[in-house]
């Protein structure tokens, strides 16, 4: 089986990153909710005491503050746990944030099931639903360092506000430096015209590996690492529905009103029919373990994928 | 930006124009047929000194972030912040004649969308947490310029205010001045009896605010307080305005049904009839014989 070289926890890469511009502009600060550790910012803290401002637990004020450092014309990152800031804080993100297009940055950590055992009230399996539905920000879910490093870096001067959302487990690299990224435009990793899995945040991963299981064999499957959902990059989906027999989307979320919901809308009103899976995590009180047993348990895993891409073909048949 | 007494407006042509305000509030609102009537009589003293007399923000200087900057946190009441906008020249009074009409950007509550606002606020608690963000920026600038936002006593139940006025005594920010509409009405009865507020000037001190109460209807009181801005160096200034609600209009003061509620045609009446006896009272107390 193909294995990835092991890299750092992608809140760890956007922390780094982050100081380094930091350093540079005494105008870019991060706001943290007593959420510099986890945030691992406690060494952007040390550095740039002065463009660290914390707040407290108070995700509400996080935001609010942010915004209104934003509109005296700071750079602001606000770095919080995704499951408080996008749900205890919503109604700052939509008002504060989104609705009056103040330029926060908004960063999600630990997002998904990252907090595993901990238990559903430390996950965000909603916060890429409620975003989608909320106008004027902009969705990005890196899955690798290297997406981090340049998301972070295209973050910088985006001209709307935006959601970064990050876990807190190493990840395995999956693309080489030269690599473009842009927001909004997809990487396609492989292509193939059996099955293309689309996939966003650190379920590319287990994709990509799935990929290698079926074609030894003799599946050709694609991947797409969609680190972005808004705005999404259709022509990359439209491309792949034609390319392949079928597509699977993964992601580390809700399948309601997620990236597959997203997707699925989308050709269902363009008339580009596929078989489709979308996988995800179901809509029950999420089973407990770590995230990578949550992801066993799911099948968020090369084989749990490949099973679900070798189903979904036999059914279509040849 | 501390007031500047060369341009200082005399007293009088403020209170002249609070009475023309009041008038334009019930003018639109009676367009519009909808706004929330009790809450904008309520603040407009406030307003009308605050862009008059005391804040540096002009169409001019608008644009710039190195300015004072005004959030207007009880959005609510955004028929007074349109009506005091317009007369500083941020818009013709004209376009308030679209006010929440299909497709104008004059909606119920304030948007970034009308010249001069900085902020969308509407939803309760928010207004807090804005200002102290630029405040705390302003204060990492070095800029001397000044935040003020103004709040309904109803919205101080919402725990946002409570979290952002932690902050705001935490980073001493004593260029952020925070004004309460304490007018004791909200829309279901009294404060005290919907979620007991007092001892109001207490829990604010408690808080690390330097407080001040004042007579939030009266020009010269409301000069006078903003004048000693900051009332105590680092610590966060709060104006504790007692107002009375629907303050101007004899049936609509002090009564929560007219929360956000529009007058009928012979109400209407009325009121144009008591602002025109408000003139009058005006030229008398200044001994001016001359209409205006």
């Amino acid at each position: 089986m193909v294995s990835l070289s092991l890299g750092k926890p992608n809140q760890q890469v956007f922390a780094d990153t982050l100081l380094a511009f930091a350093q540079r502009d005494r105008d870019l600060l991060v706001l943290t909710s007593d959420s510099r550790g986890s945030g691992r910012l406690v060494h952007f803290g040390e550095q740039l005491p002065g463009q660290l401002v914390e707040v407290g637990i108070a995700e509400q004020n996080l935001v609010g503050m942010a915004a209104g450092m934003a509109a005296a014309g700071k750079r602001v990152f606000a770095v919080s746990p995704a499951c408080f800031l996008t749900a205890r804080a919503l109604e700052q993100v939509k008002n504060d944030v989104a609705y009056s297009d103040q330029r926060v940055k908004l960063i999600g950590i630990s997002a998904g099931v990252s907090y595993g055992a901990l238990g559903t009230t430390h996950h965000s399996l909603h916060d890429l639903a409620v975003l989608q539905a909320i106008h004027n920000i902009d969705i990005v879910v890196p899955a690798d360092n290297f997406e981090t490093r340049a998301a972070t870096a295209a973050a910088l001067d985006h001209p709307r506000p935006l959601y970064l959302r990050l876990g807190k487990r190493a990840m395995g690299d999956l693309h080489g430096a030269g690599t473009p990224f842009a927001i909004g435009k997809a990487i396609t990793l492989r292509m193939g015209s059996d099955v293309t899995f689309v996939a966003t945040g650190e379920t590319v991963q287990p994709a990509f590996l799935a990929a290698n299981l079926l074609a030894a064999q003799g599946i050709e499957a694609g991947v797409i690492s969609m680190h972005t959902l808004r705005p999404l990059d259709e022509a990359a989906i439209f491309e792949a529905a034609q390319r392949s027999r079928a597509l699977i989307t993964v992601e580390e979320h809700s399948v309601n009103g997620g990236l597959g919901a997203r997707i699925a809308s989308l050709l269902v009103q363009s008339a580009c029919m596929r078989p489709m899976r979308i996988v995800g995590i179901p809509d029950e009180y999420t089973w407990s373990g770590s995230q990578q047993e949550i992801f066993d348990y799911y099948g968020i895993t090369p084989g749990g994928l490949a099973q679900t891409a070798l189903a979904l073909l036999n059914g279509i048949g040849s | 930006m501390a007031l500047q007494v060369g341009l200082a407006m005399e007293i009088a042509e403020l209170e002249f124009k609070s009475i023309q305000y009041r008038r334009t509030i019930l003018s639109i609102i009676k367009h519009a047929n909808a706004g929330h009537t009790g809450g904008s009589l309520s603040c407009v003293d406030i307003l009308n000194v605050l862009y008059n007399q005391v804040m540096d923000i002009t169409p001019q200087n608008f644009a710039s972030t190195n300015r004072d900057h005004y959030v207007h946190s009880k959005g609510h009441s955004v028929e007074a912040l349109y009506t005091v906008l317009a007369d500083k020249g941020f818009f013709p009074v004209s376009v308030l004649d679209t006010l929440c009409q299909a497709g104008s950007h004059f909606v119920g509550h304030p948007t970034r969308k009308v010249s001069g606002i900085e902020q969308n606020t509407g939803a309760l608690g928010h207004g807090l947490p804005v200002a102290t963000g630029m405040a705390l920026a302003g204060k990492q600038d070095g800029r001397d310029y000044r935040v003020y936002t103004t709040m309904g006593d109803g919205e101080l139940t919402e725990g946002s205010v409570w979290e952002a006025s932690m902050s705001a005594a935490h980073y001493a920010l004593d260029n952020l001045v925070v004004i309460v509409d304490r007018n004791t009405l909200q829309i279901s009865g009294r404060t005290e009896q919907v979620m007991r507020l007092e001892p109001l000037a207490e829990r604010f001190a408690a808080f690390g605010y330097a407080v001040r109460s004042v007579d939030g209807n009266d020009i010269t009181a409301l000069t006078d307080v903003f004048g000693h801005v900051p009332f105590e160096p680092g610590k966060p200034n709060l104006v504790l305005a007692r107002t009375t609600k629907g303050k101007g209009v004899s049936y609509i003061e002090d009564a929560a049904d007219w929360h956000h509620h529009v007058p009928s045609d012979a109400e209407f009446a009325v009121a144009i009839q008591e602002f025109q006896e408000a003139e009058k009272y005006w030229r008398e107390k200044y001994g001016l014989l001359e209409s205006r």
